[in-house]
């Protein structure tokens, strides 16, 4: 940097400060904080003021008080007279439970659609085009609708439910299926399985460590799953075999007894399912595409089987490409699942919703969703990213 | 659905942290200088506010927002009306959206104190029942435990629902679902056994059954549902005119005048009572400054409480309900006017 002669001194200095590019730099940035610090606090502080002039209480002390209106479905104990924190808690686990779920099966479903849609067979090819181009391009609300109108108006009353085998009904009130009714044997299954995970990780150790040292495979998958379903099975035998089942049966107004899926419930699953299934079908389709064939060919002339090729060779490339799209479908799936409110399913959305109108507490609730939201989705994200990076080539 | 709730909870933020007109006097202002009202309604509820074919708001709760216009504008046609679910009813108010929520919302002390809000006098005195399917053979309320029940959150009617089932030790499983329209679809379709809200929306949404006559209205009222319009707490300038225009259609009732014989009884009347309230003796309208003729104005545009009453949800209407609890204290009704003087 150059200053011209002449100039006084002190300006210089300034001018010198002012002129180097990081100091500059860090000038800008504090100014932008203090901005937005200034901002948030005028939002804040005013929104408290204009609450205050208008007789709106504020606070989460409602969280406490007795939320006095029933909920549907609950996988916790959950009544009226339970506080309002106890219903935005049901409608937490409500929502988790419909997005994992979610996940689990678009995921299933997707990845097959999208190998269908590469399929050499024409009419599978175009089948699976079909599918992905239709639920793709109607918006999910309308999908949602479509399956609880389906599921609600098609099926018939509780009193001529379908009864496709015995003791399974299917009636506009939902499925009902039997239910095991309680025995010690399932808590013998449930330690076999437990035990059975921890073989096959053993097996897995073991052998790897042999094949370093002999050269020599072990069908490892094949002995797992092997195990992963038969020590239970042993565990349910040990346990004296149970083969009583709960049957829902037709009692006043509805069945009851046995497992109920409702049509909520399904109905939200169905729709998110199949449509976000269609979004990571087309990312599975691109992601396999990506893998050069040439990469296939020359794994094939090493004398590779099909199945080593997949596993070694084309995966690893596609996981990259796949993994990072998935994740923001994840996202996606778990946002549109507060569309639940449409048909009625109560998730965290739902009865947020209820209790911000039942206590008038607008920013308190909206405050809650968007902090479970952000969370949720920050944790898939982490998750992801994680998975992604374990999973990414290493370049040497 | 959601999305408009969420829109609504964030212009509330937004609009509470810009500061809204919130003080005396502002609202009847902010209407005159618009020339018009902005009036929050139902979505749609047959008989209370309801678009006809040609898309014209016609309704009990429409009519009180047209006598509000005409009594402030001199113009019962210049009102905006925003239908609203039961979710957002309340937000809209209270960020400005609308000057009056005239809505049939329940008048309920959590709702006076901690909302924000002032609810004007009853417009309909209402109970909540239940409406079942006749092919059911479900005679009474107490027939229905174990029942599935079709209801709107964020209502009275939501929380009577399980006070009720808890009092009487019964089990119902609740179908919430917000939309109006979607959860009469429920109930038509059969994914619920019983029905509630309150009785005239009952009446209401059966006249909008495929088939009416395959539903039933179970002879029991489980709960008092004041039905009122409500205005932002805060401007008292405004809520005594939306107080008092109401008081004044029932007034008009009492007095025998209504929109055939209003003019006649301005002229003619030497009823200190009728003269006061039409302006024909001045003094009435400088208390809540307005002109004189504020309801005069209003009873020419939607005639008497009576006559709203008869016209949107009397016997001769689809609706088909009797006024009841709801005709003149003289006829042993609820209607009580406070002295127009």
């Amino acid at each position: 940097m150059t200053v011209p002669a002449g100039v006084d001194t002190d300006r210089k200095g300034v001018s010198a400060i002012w002129n180097d590019p990081q100091t500059r730099g860090i000038i800008y940035q504090a100014l932008a904080l203090i901005l937005v610090v200034l901002v948030g606090w005028f939002l804040f502080s005013n929104t408290l003021q204009n609450l205050e002039e208008r007789n709106i209480s504020t606070g989460f002390g409602f969280l406490d008080r007795s939320a006095g209106f029933s909920i549907s479905e609950s996988l916790v104990d959950y009544e009226a007279s339970d506080t309002y924190g106890r219903a935005f808690l049901v409608g937490l686990l409500n929502t988790f439970q419909v997005a994992l779920l979610g996940i689990f099966l678009a995921t299933i479903l997707g990845t097959i659609v999208g190998i269908l849609r590469l399929s050499t067979n024409w009419l599978v090819a175009k089948l699976a085009s079909v599918y992905v181009e239709v639920l793709r391009n109607i918006p999910v609300l309308l999908q949602l609708f479509v399956w609880y109108g389906v599921i609600t108006v098609s099926l018939p009353s509780p009193r001529q439910a379908f009864e496709p085998m015995p003791g399974v009904f299917l009636s506009n009130r939902g499925f009902m299926i039997p239910a095991p009714v309680e025995d010690p044997a399932y808590s013998y299954m449930g330690i076999a399985f437990a035990v059975a995970i921890l073989l096959s990780i053993t097996l897995r150790i073991w052998a790897r460590r042999r094949q370093y040292l002999t050269g020599a495979q072990f069908p490892v998958f094949p002995c797992s799953v092997g195990m992963l379903i038969g020590l239970p099975i042993l565990g349910w035998l040990i346990g004296g075999a149970p083969v009583v089942f709960e049957l829902p049966v037709l009692q006043g107004f509805n069945f009851q007894g046995g497992i109920t899926l409702s049509p909520e419930f399904a109905a939200l699953l169905l729709g998110l399912t199949t449509y976000t299934s269609a979004f990571i079908a087309e990312i599975v389709r691109g992601g396999i595409l990506g893998v050069d064939y040439g990469q296939t060919e020359a794994a094939a002339s090493l004398g590779l089987r099909r199945v080593r090729i997949l596993r070694f060779i084309i995966l690893p490339q596609a996981l990259r490409l796949i993994v990072p799209p998935t994740t923001s479908q994840y996202l996606n799936l778990t946002k549109n699942s507060s569309l639940a409110v449409a048909i009625g399913y109560p998730d965290l959305v739902s009865v947020g919703n209820t209790t911000l109108n039942q206590t008038g507490q607008a920013i308190e609730a909206v405050t809650i969703f968007m902090a479970v939201y952000l969370s949720f989705s920050l944790s898939i994200s982490v998750f992801m990213n994680w998975y992604n990076s374990r999973i990414a080539l290493v370049e040497r | 659905m959601t999305l408009k709730s969420f829109l609504a909870a964030g212009a509330f933020v937004a609009a509470s942290a810009v500061a809204m007109p919130a003080m005396a006097g502002e609202t009847l202002d902010a209407v005159r200088d618009r020339g018009e009202l902005r009036c929050g309604v139902n979505t749609g509820l047959a008989g209370f506010s309801n678009p006809d074919s040609e898309g014209n708001w016609q309704g009990l709760d429409v009519d009180v927002c047209k006598a509000i216009a005409a009594s402030i504008l001199g113009d019962a046609d210049a009102v905006s009306y925003t239908p609203l679910t039961a979710q957002q009813r309340f937000t809209a108010l209270q960020s400005g959206e609308v000057d009056v929520l005239s809505r049939n919302t329940t008048w309920t002390l959590t709702r006076d104190t901690s909302l924000g809000l002032h609810f004007a006098p009853i417009t309909f005195y209402d109970g909540q029942g239940f409406m079942v399917r006749k092919e059911l053979g479900v005679e009474s309320v107490h027939d229905l435990d174990g029942a599935t029940v079709c209801v709107q959150p964020g209502t009275t009617t939501e929380l009577n629902l399980a006070d009720f089932f808890r009092a009487n030790e019964m089990d119902f499983e609740p179908v919430v679902i917000e939309d109006f329209e979607e959860v009469n679809a429920a109930y038509f379709a059969g994914r619920c056994d019983a029905y509630t809200t309150d009785s005239s929306g009952l009446a209401s949404v059966r006249s909008t059954a495929p088939d009416p006559t395959a539903h039933m209205i179970l002879p029991e009222i489980i709960s008092k549902e004041p039905l009122g319009p409500a205005v932002r707490q805060g401007d008292d300038e405004f809520f005594n005119i939306v107080k008092w225009v109401v008081y004044a259609l029932i007034e008009a009732e009492e007095y025998g005048v209504n929109s055939e014989n209003l003019e006649e009884m301005r002229e003619t009347s030497e009823n200190p009572g009728i003269k006061r309230l039409l302006g024909a003796e001045p003094g009435m309208g400088e208390h809540l400054d307005l002109e004189e003729d504020w309801a005069y104005n209003a009873i020419e545009a939607v005639g008497n409480y009576g006559e709203i009453f008869e016209r949107n949800v009397g016997p001769d209407t689809d609706l088909g309900l009797e006024r009841g609890i709801n005709g003149l204290w003289t006829d042993g009704g609820l209607m009580y006017a406070m002295p127009v003087r």
